[in-house]
C-alpha cells in the first residue's frame, strides 16, 4: 500500500497556520461586527477544522469512503442543529400566543 | 442420515467447553447467543410488567396496585422492552450469528469489541436491576424533564446510567457491522449480491451510530441537572423541557427504525425462502433500507406537536413524516410481488412473515394517522398511539424475530424444531396480539389516554378484551421458549439447507464450525438465485 | 524481525494486514462521528440558550479569561503538532522520535488539563457554579446566566474527560512505542490514537470561541 508521508516542513506550516488563526480570532472577537462575529469566529473555527482534518488526519490521502464518512457525520451534525434549531427560532412567527 | 463420524464433527458449540470460553468468547455466533439468553431474560422481565399493567386495566378502578406504582409498571416495561429488547434484539442476536456467514467473512472485523458489547448491555441491564429492584423510577420511557430532572423521587440516576451504558453496546455493534461489511465481504461477494438481511442491519448500523450518541449525551445532562441541579432543563432558570424532547426524541425517532430495520430484513429472506423465489425489486428493497435510515432522522418533532414547539416546526415534522412512509410501502410492494406466481409454503418461519406483512402495514398505515396534524391532537397520549407502535414493534419486529429466530433455529443449533406446536404458537401469537391491540385502537380514539391506571366505566369492555387478548399472546410466547429448549435434545438433526434456501450460510453445516466456513467462499451467484440453485440441485 | 512483527499483530478474521489496517482506520472514524453526534447534543443546548438569552450569554462570556483561553488553544494545537510528529516518526521507523513525541504529546495534555483546572477554580471562587451560590454581577438574569455556565462546565467537562482518556492512551502507546512494537509495517495504534488525540483538538477549536468569545467587543 503506498503511504503518503508528510514532510516536517508541511506540518509546520499547518501548526503556525492555526495559531495565527488562533489569534486572529481572538482579535477579531475585539471588533464589533454585530451579528457577523459569530459567521466570523466560526468560519475561522471550520477552517482550523478542516487544516487538522487534512492534514493532521491525513483525510486529503484517505479513502473515498472515509471522506464519506465523515462529511456523513458533519451532515449529521447539521441536521441535528438546523432541524433543531428551527423550532426555537420560528416560535413567535405566527403571533398567536404560545405558538 | 448421521454417522457417528459426523456426530462427533466440530462445530462452534463443541469446539471449547466451559463457561470462560463462553465468557471470554471472540466467535460471533457464541456472543449471539450470548446476547440471546440476554435478551430473552429481558423480554420476560418486560412482559412481566406488561401482565401487571393488564391486570389492573381489567377494572375501571385503580385496584390492583397504588398509582404510583402503576407508573413504575409501565415504565419499566418501556424501558425494558425498548432499551434492553428491542433495540438489541435482532441485529445483536440474528445479526451478530448470520451477517459474517452471510458475506462469507470469517467473523465480524472486531471481535473483542462485539464481546465487550455484550458486556455492556449486561451491565447496563445490571444498572436497570437495581432501579427496579431498589425502587424503580416512575417517569415514564421518556423521562421527561422536569418531572425526571427535579421532582420525581425514584431511581431516575440508575436507570439513566443502565441505558447510556446499554446505549454504547448498541453503537459498538453498529460501527463493527459497518466495518464488517465494509471491509470483510468474501471475494464476489459485492453489495448488490449481499442478502437483504444483511442490508437491512448496514442500514440499522447507520443509525446506531449516528442516533445514538445524542441520547447518551441526553442522558448525561439528565443525570448532571438531576444530581447537580444545574438548570440546564429547569424552566425557573430559563431552561425549555423542550430542549429535552428535542434530543431525546432526535435519538428516539430513529431508534424504532433500529427496531423495526433488522426485522424487515428478516422478511425478506423468509419470503423469498418459502416462495422460491428472489426477492423482487432487490435494488429497490435494499435502497429502501437505506433511504429508512436517513428520513428516519428528520421527523422527530412529531412526538412533540402539542408540546410547544413552534407550527412551523410541527409543520416540517409532519410534511417529513409522511416521506419515511414510503420506503416502507416499496417494501411491503416488493414482497408482495415477491408472494406473486412464487412456490408458496407455509411453515412457521412463512406465517410469522406473512402476520408481520399484514400487522406492520396496519401499523404503518396507523403512523399516517397520528402525523396528521390535526389528528394528532385528538390522539396524541391515547391508547391509539400505544396501539400503533404495538402494531409495529410486536405485530411487526417481534413476529420478524421469531420468524427468523424458527427459520434459523437449524442452523443455530442443528436441530429443527417441532413445526405443529410452532405453527400452533404462530397462530396463538397472531390471535392473541389482534385480541390485545385492536381495542386499543378504538380506546384511544375514543379518549382514553394512555398511562391512566384508572378510567370510565364505557371503556371496560374494551380494556377486558385486550387483556383476554394478552393472557393468550402471553401462552403464544412461551410455547416456543419450551419446545426450542426441547429442541435441543430431542429435535430432530437438521442438515445444512433444509429449507432450500439460497445464501451462504445454509452452504455450510449444521451447526456451522468454529470457523464458519471449510475454506473462504468464492461467490459468483446472484443473490436469490434459486434457478442456480435448482441448476445446481438437479445437474 | 519485521515480518514476525507483522504476522504477530495478524489478527484471525482479517486476510492481509492491508485489510486490517484499513478495517481499524474506518472503525475509528466511525468512532469519532458518533463522538460528533456525542457533543451535538451540547452544541444544540448551547445555540438554543445563547440564540435566547445573548445578552446574558455574552456578559457570562466575559468573565472568562480569554487569554488563558486562547494560550490553552495554543497549547492543544502544540500537542496536536507533536502528534502528528509522532505517527510520522512510526511511519518511518523512528523509535526514539516516536517516544519523544508521545510524551511531548502527553506533556501538552496535561498542562492544557492543568490550566483547565486552574479556569474552572476561578469559576468556582468567583460563584460562577450554577447552584444555591451562583451569583453574576451586572446582571438581573441570573436564572439565565447559570445556564451558560452550565453549559460551560458540561462542554469543557466532557472535553476534559476526553483528554484524560486520550493521555491515557498515549501511555499505552508510550509503552509499546518503548517495547518496540511499533514498525513502518504496523503502527496502526499510533494513527488510530492519533484520530482520536486531533478530533479532540478540533472540538476545543469550536468551544473555545463559542464560550470565550461571545460579545467581546464591548471592551
Amino acid at each position: 500500500m503506498t503511504e503518503h508521508i508528510d514532510s516536517i516542513k508541511t506540518y509546520t506550516i499547518v501548526f503556525v497556520l492555526l495559531l495565527l488563526l488562533t489569534l486572529a480570532t481572538t482579535v477579531t472577537a475585539t471588533i464589533d461586527l454585530r451579528s457577523f462575529n459569530v459567521v466570523v469566529a466560526l468560519s475561522i473555527a471550520v477552517v482550523k477544522m478542516l487544516l487538522v482534518a487534512l492534514f493532521f488526519m491525513h483525510l486529503r490521502h484517505s479513502s473515498i469512503l472515509t471522506k464519506v464518512v465523515v462529511g456523513g457525520g458533519l451532515l449529521w451534525l447539521g441536521i441535528l442543529l438546523l432541524l433543531g434549531l428551527s423550532d426555537f427560532v420560528s416560535r413567535g412567527w405566527l403571533r398567536v400566543p404560545g405558538k | 442420515m448421521i454417522t457417528a463420524a459426523a456426530q462427533e464433527r466440530e462445530t462452534y458449540l463443541n469446539e471449547s467447553y466451559g463457561i470462560k470460553s463462553w465468557l471470554l468468547t471472540k466467535d460471533h455466533k457464541r456472543i449471539g447467543l450470548l446476547y440471546l439468553g440476554t435478551i430473552t431474560f429481558f423480554f420476560f422481565l418486560g412482559g412481566i410488567f406488561a401482565t401487571l399493567i393488564r391486570l389492573e386495566l381489567l377494572t375501571p378502578k385503580g385496584d390492583l396496585v397504588a398509582p404510583d406504582t402503576y407508573n413504575k409498571l409501565f415504565t419499566l416495561h418501556g424501558v425494558i422492552m425498548v432499551f434492553f429488547f428491542l433495540i438489541p434484539s435482532i441485529p445483536a442476536t440474528l445479526g451478530n450469528f448470520f451477517l459474517p456467514l452471510m458475506i462469507g467473512a470469517k467473523d465480524l472485523a472486531f471481535p473483542r469489541i462485539n464481546l465487550l458489547s455484550w458486556y455492556l448491555l449486561v451491565i447496563g441491564g445490571c444498572f436497570g436491576m437495581y432501579a427496579m429492584l431498589a425502587g424503580g423510577v416512575d417517569t415514564g420511557w421518556t423521562f421527561y424533564v422536569p418531572y425526571s430532572s427535579t421532582y420525581s423521587n425514584t431511581y431516575v440516576i440508575a436507570t439513566g446510567l443502565g441505558i447510556f451504558i446499554a446505549g454504547f453496546s448498541s453503537i459498538l455493534t453498529g460501527l463493527n457491522f459497518i466495518v464488517t461489511v465494509h471491509r470483510m465481504r468474501a471475494p464476489g461477494m459485492t453489495w448488490f449480491r449481499m442478502p437483504l438481511f444483511v442490508w437491512s442491519n448496514y442500514a440499522t448500523a447507520l443509525i446506531q451510530v449516528l442516533g445514538t450518541p445524542v441520547i447518551a449525551i441526553t442522558l448525561v445532562l439528565l443525570i448532571c441537572e438531576r444530581s447537580l441541579h444545574i438548570g440546564i432543563f429547569d424552566p425557573a432558570r430559563g431552561g425549555d423541557p423542550v430542549l429535552f424532547q428535542h434530543l431525546f426524541w432526535f435519538y428516539s425517532h430513529p431508534a424504532v427504525y433500529i427496531m423495526v430495520l433488522p426485522g424487515m430484513g428478516i422478511i425478506s429472506e423468509l419470503v423469498s425462502t418459502f416462495s422460491k423465489k428472489a426477492v423482487f425489486g432487490y435494488r429497490f428493497v435494499a435502497f429502501s433500507s437505506v433511504a429508512i435510515a436517513v428520513l428516519g432522522f428528520l421527523v422527530w418533532g412529531h412526538h412533540m406537536f402539542v408540546s410547544g414547539q413552534s407550527v412551523y416546526a410541527g409543520l416540517a415534522f409532519s410534511f417529513l413524516s409522511y416521506f419515511v412512509a414510503i420506503p416502507s410501502a416499496i417494501k411491503v410492494f416488493n414482497w408482495t410481488a415477491t408472494l406473486y406466481k412464487g412456490s408458496i409454503s407455509y411453515a412457521t418461519p412463512m406465517l410469522y412473515a406473512f402476520g408481520f406483512i399484514g400487522l406492520f402495514t396496519m401499523g404503518g398505515l396507523t403512523g399516517l394517522f397520528v402525523a396528521c396534524l390535526g389528528i394528532n391532537v385528538h390522539v396524541h397520549d391515547t391508547y391509539f398511539v400505544i396501539a400503533h407502535f404495538h402494531y409495529i414493534m410486536v405485530g411487526g419486529t417481534l413476529m420478524a424475530y421469531l420468524g427468523g429466530l424458527h427459520y434459523w433455529w437449524p442452523k443455530i443449533s442443528g436441530r429443527m424444531y417441532p413445526e405443529g406446536f410452532a405453527k400452533l404458537s404462530a397462530l396463538t401469537v397472531y390471535l392473541g396480539f389482534n385480541l390485545t391491540f385492536f381495542p386499543q385502537f378504538i380506546l384511544g380514539y375514543l379518549g382514553m389516554p394512555r398511562r391512566y391506571w384508572q378510567y370510565p366505566d364505557e371503556f371496560q369492555v374494551l380494556h377486558v378484551m385486550s387483556t383476554a387478548g394478552a393472557s393468550v399472546l402471553a401462552v403464544g410466547y412461551l410455547m416456543p421458549l419450551i419446545y426450542f429448549v426441547w429442541s435441543l435434545r430431542y429435535g430432530a438433526i437438521a442438515g445444512p439447507n433444509p429449507w432450500g434456501a439460497t445464501g451462504l450460510e445454509w452452504q455450510t453445516a449444521s451447526p456451522p464450525p468454529a470457523h464458519n466456513f471449510e475454506e473462504t467462499p468464492i461467490v459468483t451467484t446472484e443473490a436469490y438465485d434459486y434457478a442456480a440453485l435448482e441448476a445446481a440441485r438437479v445437474g | 524481525m519485521d515480518s514476525h512483527v507483522e504476522t504477530l499483530a495478524l489478527r484471525e478474521q482479517f486476510e492481509t494486514p492491508t485489510q486490517q489496517k484499513e478495517a481499524s482506520t474506518l472503525g475509528m472514524w466511525i468512532f469519532l462521528v458518533t463522538e460528533i453526534m456525542f457533543f451535538g447534543g451540547m452544541f444544540l443546548a448551547y445555540a438554543v440558550y445563547r440564540h435566547e438569552f445573548s445578552e446574558v450569554f455574552s456578559a457570562a462570556s466575559n468573565t472568562l479569561n480569554v487569554v488563558i483561553g486562547a494560550v490553552n488553544t495554543g497549547v492543544l494545537l502544540c500537542s496536536s503538532y507533536t502528534m502528528v510528529l509522532a505517527v510520522r516518526s512510526a511511519q518511518i521507523g523512528n523509535r526514539k522520535a516516536l517516544i519523544v513525541f508521545l510524551i511531548l504529546t502527553m506533556l501538552f495534555g496535561g498542562v492544557f488539563l492543568g490550566v483547565k483546572a486552574y479556569e474552572w477554580n476561578e469559576k468556582f471562587v468567583e460563584h460562577h457554579v450554577p447552584g444555591p451560590t451562583f451569583h453574576l454581577e451586572g446582571t438581573s438574569m441570573q436564572g439565565q446566566a447559570q445556564l451558560f455556565f452550565s453549559l460551560y462546565f458540561a462542554m469543557t467537562g466532557v472535553h476534559a474527560l476526553h483528554m484524560v482518556v486520550g493521555v491515557g492512551i498515549m501511555l499505552v502507546l508510550l509503552f509499546q512505542a518503548y517495547a518496540g512494537r511499533y514498525t513502518p509495517a504496523y503502527y496502526t495504534p499510533v494513527d488510530v490514537g492519533g484520530l482520536y488525540w486531533h478530533f479532540v483538538d478540533i472540538i476545543w477549536i469550536f468551544l473555545f470561541p463559542l464560550l470565550y468569545l461571545i460579545g467581546r467587543h464591548h471592551h
